[in-house]
């Protein structure tokens, strides 16, 4: 599995994308903190950045290297290789692009600029470790689409109403929801349904940094009490893990099965 | 200083503990009108002392008046008092009557100043007294609950008193006022109060300058009040639901201006109040920089900075009346190709999603997500819901300094 991590690595660092991807959190970093010359305004900004596009690209990315790379794994699967491991390699080797792309090109700059010198140690933890886990959530999930999807237009396809689902419609669907029942009591619903969108919950983890006066006011004590405990962050976790495993395993048990 | 050099005219009596007088009920009762008591250091165990001459009691290294919790300790029922430089603990608590550490009845021209009040009920209690002055005193309780708590400076029916440099703290309102007209409050700060950190009833044409108000149950309150004018004062992080750095009900006439909004979940509420001016405020990093409720009508907001606010304004009615001009707003997003330093399309404040907001609260953790960015923007594009001819005309493209 490993050496197939590593093929699959090495074929993307082949490919411009990787640098593109890197280069691009490279510039932003750099020109944010050069316009701004604040670290905590810059991962303010990052923060609102990085929950759009970080889901638009894996998803994107993900399809796009499935599907590219089909060949190669026709090729493997001739082999005397087992298709845990080359599925498995394939998955880790495109998140790991991906997922170093996003912490180099975003730690260089940042460290260049004095970051652990500075308070804002912990903020920048926060936004990279959602953008991480975002990386690993919609690559699996664009691994899904990919491989029960032979037709890659079709594929594409699903692969952007997906994000557009999670990124645009799901928002829209829960402020209808929270409207219609608006005279029932909605904690406990806003709460789990920020909890089952990992975007929602990556926002929120920036609202408490950002808008925090405005979040005392109403519903902001619930998710105050529940974001700032210490069962709030395990379960905020624990949902984020299972959007990265839940997916892993639904791809791994259909590409068990597949006729390739 | 002046007061003093009146009463100089008078003699001195000094208590102490070791003195012929050691008491300060005694020396208040051996004293002519116009003497000076100096009460030197150490625990005077008293309470319920009447002052009904002029006098001045003077502390000398801050001696301690314990009141042992039994009742009020300094009732003033003459002219021309002055108590300075006294700790004053454990005023008794009551629920019939508002037991004060000093209260002053009726009188004119008193001072009270540089004083510590700790563990009490009320602190110094105006009622029906002018022309007095309450400087430099340090008041902090302990209160816990509205109830059963009282006011650091309470000022009744009285007129003409300047406040100033005080510091509250620990009280239910830090310095309130009733039917009070021409009152001074100038650089004091009130912090951590239970209720609010200055309270305004049915008083007019007051003053009040450079505080500082913090960590409030609910920030400032004025109400019912004509006249007023606010300057340089700084309200920072009253939080909470209920929660607000100025709270503005049935004002008219009043000038707001140089004042610092910073963290608070909500700036200004305003609530059927008319013809205000707003000028060179500061709106920093609020939930809400403004929530208009209610009609109001003719009140004018020119040159605030408005940086960085969850909402820099909401309202409730599609309605308006009020005019923004000539502010600066951190999220405009317009452009100036004339260079004049004026954004050449006017901004809207108001976003749709803050009547979202005001119709279900829970909806308030959409904030900030691509769906509301994009309902905002078509709002902004061609308003359907918030007022049209709510708009800054005059946006400036860089802070008002």
């Amino acid at each position: 599995m490993l050496k197939i991590l590593k093929y699959s690595f090495y074929d993307l660092l082949r490919s411009r994308w990787a640098y593109a991807y890197f280069l691009f959190y490279l510039i932003l970093g750099f020109v944010l903190l050069f316009l701004n010359g604040d670290l905590s305004k810059a991962v303010i900004t990052l923060m609102n950045l990085i929950i759009i596009l970080v889901p638009l690209i894996s998803t994107i990315f993900g399809v796009m290297y499935f599907y590219s790379s089909r060949e190669f794994t026709e090729l493997l699967l001739a082999q005397p290789v087992r298709r845990d491991a080359i599925f498995l390699g394939q998955y880790l080797g495109i998140t790991g692009t991906l997922a170093s792309g996003l912490l180099l090109g975003l730690g260089i700059p940042f460290v260049a600029y004095g970051l652990f010198q500075s308070n804002e140690i912990y903020d920048f933890i926060t936004l990279i470790v959602s953008g991480l886990a975002l990386t690993f959530i919609f690559t699996g999930l664009a691994f899904n689409i990919a491989v029960r999807n032979e037709n890659r237009i079709r594929g594409f396809g699903y692969a952007v109403l997906l994000w557009l689902f999670m990124a645009v419609v799901y928002d829209g669907l829960f402020l209808l929801t929270l409207i219609i029942f608006e005279e029932y009591p909605l904690d406990h619903f806003s709460l789990s349904a920020t909890v089952f969108n990992p975007i929602d919950l990556s926002r929120i983890l920036i609202l408490l940094k950002l808008d925090i006066s405005a979040l005392l006011g109403y519903t902001g004590a619930v998710f105050k009490n529940f974001l700032g405990t210490k069962s709030g962050i395990f379960i905020s976790c624990l949902a984020l893990l299972s959007w990265i495993v839940i997916p892993l395993w639904t791809f791994m048990r259909k590409s068990r099965k597949k006729d390739f | 200083m002046v007061m003093m050099a009146q009463n100089v005219t008078g003699k001195t009596l000094t208590i102490c503990q070791n003195c012929a007088i050691n008491t300060i009920e005694e020396g208040i009762a051996l004293a002519q009108s116009g003497d000076t008591l100096r009460v030197e250091r150490g625990t005077y165990r008293e309470y319920n002392l009447f002052v009904d001459k002029p006098l001045t009691i003077v502390g000398i290294d801050t001696p301690v008046i314990d009141g042992q919790k039994r009742g009020e300790i300094f009732r003033i029922t003459a002219d021309n008092v002055s108590i300075i430089g006294l700790k004053i603990i454990n005023v008794g608590v009551s629920y019939t009557s508002d037991h004060a550490a000093i209260r002053i009845v009726k009188s004119e021209g008193f001072n009270v100043s540089n004083n510590e009040l700790e563990q009490l009920f009320f602190g110094i209690f105006l009622e029906k007294s002018s022309r007095g002055r309450i400087a430099n005193n340090r008041i902090s309780g302990v209160a816990k609950d509205e109830y059963n708590s009282g006011n650091g400076i309470h000022i009744w029916y009285s007129k003409n008193v300047d406040v100033q440099d005080n510091t509250v703290e620990g009280v239910r309102d830090g310095i309130y006022l009733e039917f009070s007209d021409s009152v001074h409050i100038r650089s004091n700060k009130s912090r951590k109060n239970l209720r609010y950190g200055l309270h305004f009833m049915f008083s007019n044409h007051n003053f009040y300058g450079d505080n500082t108000f913090e960590n409030n149950g609910a920030g400032v309150a004025v109400m019912f009040s004509k006249f007023i004018e606010m300057r340089g004062n700084h309200f920072s992080k009253n939080w909470g639901p209920a929660s607000y750095g100025m709270l503005l009900k049935e004002i008219t006439d009043a000038t707001i201006s140089d004042n610092i909004f910073e963290e608070n979940t909500v700036g200004i509420n305003i609530e059927g109040s008319n013809r205000i001016v707003y000028e060179r405020n500061q709106f920093i990093q609020n939930g809400w920089a403004i929530k208009v409720l209610g009609a109001c009508y003719s009140n004018t907001f020119r040159s605030n900075n408005f940086l960085y606010n969850s909402f820099d304004l909401s309202y409730n009615s599609r309605m308006n009346d009020n005019l923004f001009e000539g502010n600066y707003w951190s999220n405009y997003s317009g452009y100036d190709l004339d260079k004049d330093g004026i954004g050449d399309i006017p901004h809207r404040p108001v976003k749709l999603f803050s009547y979202v907001v005001n119709r279900t609260p829970e909806t308030l953790i959409l904030l900030r997500s691509l769906f509301m960015d994009i309902i905002d923007f078509s709002e902004r594009v061609s308003p359907v819901f918030t007022p049209d001819n709510l708009a800054d005309t005059k946006p400036l493209m860089r802070k008002v300094e």
